[in-house]
């Protein structure tokens, strides 16, 4: 148990330095860094703090609260992939309106300078 | 490309990727069919020369800056259609499968009974259409889950040699499924009680190139176009309790 704390405290931390790193050198926007930052705080806080491991534990009626950890850690990176796939989805529907705007106005200059 | 004028409302729009082997053909053979009615090849950042043989065939050609798929290539075209005041826009596909001899048929439905929207439809009055095993599964499976949801039968879900009114085309300018679109359309026109018509045609064998749908990617694209169906039932609940 104390062992997976601490390898999950060294994730959280490793997590935290590559995603400020990544900011510092534009890799990541801030904005979405902060859903990274979140995540990774709270593995640190819940893997520093074995008493409310325990009770997370016994609310989901879980006995071995490893469990719970991971069972957490799953829905929190759930939760950040989904916000990702709706940034992606909105990037991807922005992306494709602007390539047709492009388009359509690329044409209509040709077409103008070919009267011209 | 001109703007639609009083005596011409008509525009024929060609989605082509990678079809430098065909679209010329196709291009010169609806010429034929259709003297002196503009031609719109969208040309989906093909890596052949399908832009310069389109272009030497006489047509128009809107060249997207990257490829965005047939949805995305076909939206562009209802697009520029639109905004330059066509009111009917036939979409005849680059490959050569669709024969440009029915266009006028399509037309014709779309003026005479103002429906929203025409498929040539293959399996339409049984006119002895021949498809690949799975493709006829898959169009099997389309039919049925589409029957209830349209309240009418639709034979040929799949095919993409369709007409659409300007009506249709203010609906698509904003909205139209960007994968595999034939399908999710007919949805996305029953959600507007927009109305569609089939007209039988004869489809030919592809001249050139390779088919968007491989058999890897048959069973993706039924999941895909299924979910894309239910998707678009969901919006669609969501618009009546609006209402």
């Amino acid at each position: 148990m104390d062992r997976l704390l601490n390898v999950m405290t060294i994730l959280s931390l490793v997590l935290m330095a590559v995603v400020l790193f990544s900011v510092r050198r534009s890799h990541i926007r801030v904005e979405y860094s902060v859903s990274w930052l979140g995540a990774a705080l709270i593995l640190l806080v819940l893997s520093r703090s074995p008493g409310a491991l325990y009770w997370i534990a016994t609310e989901l009626g879980l006995t071995d609260p490893p469990l719970a950890l991971l069972i957490l850690v799953f829905c929190i990176f759930l939760v950040v992939i989904y916000r990702l796939s709706v940034v992606i989805s909105d990037l991807k529907d922005a992306n494709i309106a602007m390539a047709q705007r492009l388009a359509i106005l690329e044409f209509q200059l040709q077409s103008l300078n070919e009267k011209q | 490309m001109r703007r639609a004028t009083q005596s011409n409302r008509v525009m024929i729009l060609i989605p082509a990727y990678n079809e430098e082997g065909a679209v010329a053909d196709v291009i010169r053979e609806v010429n034929q069919v259709m003297p002196n009615v503009p031609i719109l090849v969208t040309d989906d950042a093909s890596r052949d020369d399908t832009y310069s043989r389109a272009k030497s065939a006489g047509a128009d050609v809107l060249r997207l800056p990257h490829h965005l798929g047939l949805g995305g290539c076909v939206q562009a075209g209802y697009k520029l259609a639109f905004e330059l005041g066509y009111d009917y826009v036939i979409r005849v596909d680059g490959d050569g499968q669709h024969d440009p001899k029915y266009i006028p048929a399509l037309l014709d439905v779309l003026r005479k009974t103002g429906c929203h929207m025409v498929i040539g439809s293959r399996f339409y009055q049984n006119n002895g259409a021949h498809t690949s095993t799975v493709r006829a599964i898959g169009i099997w499976v389309f039919r049925l889950v589409l029957r209830p949801i349209l309240g009418k039968p639709v034979h040929d879900p799949t095919s993409g040699f369709v007409g659409v009114n300007r009506d249709t085309l203010r609906v698509f300018t904003g909205s139209f499924p960007l994968e595999y679109p034939e399908i999710e359309a007919l949805v996305v026109l029953q959600r507007k009680r927009f109305r569609f018509e089939e007209v039988p045609v004869r489809m030919r064998k592809r001249k050139a190139g390779r088919s968007t749908i491989t058999a890897i990617k048959s069973l993706y694209y039924i999941i895909h176009v299924l979910l894309g169906v239910f998707v678009n039932i969901l919006k669609f609940e969501g618009r009546r309790r609006k209402e």
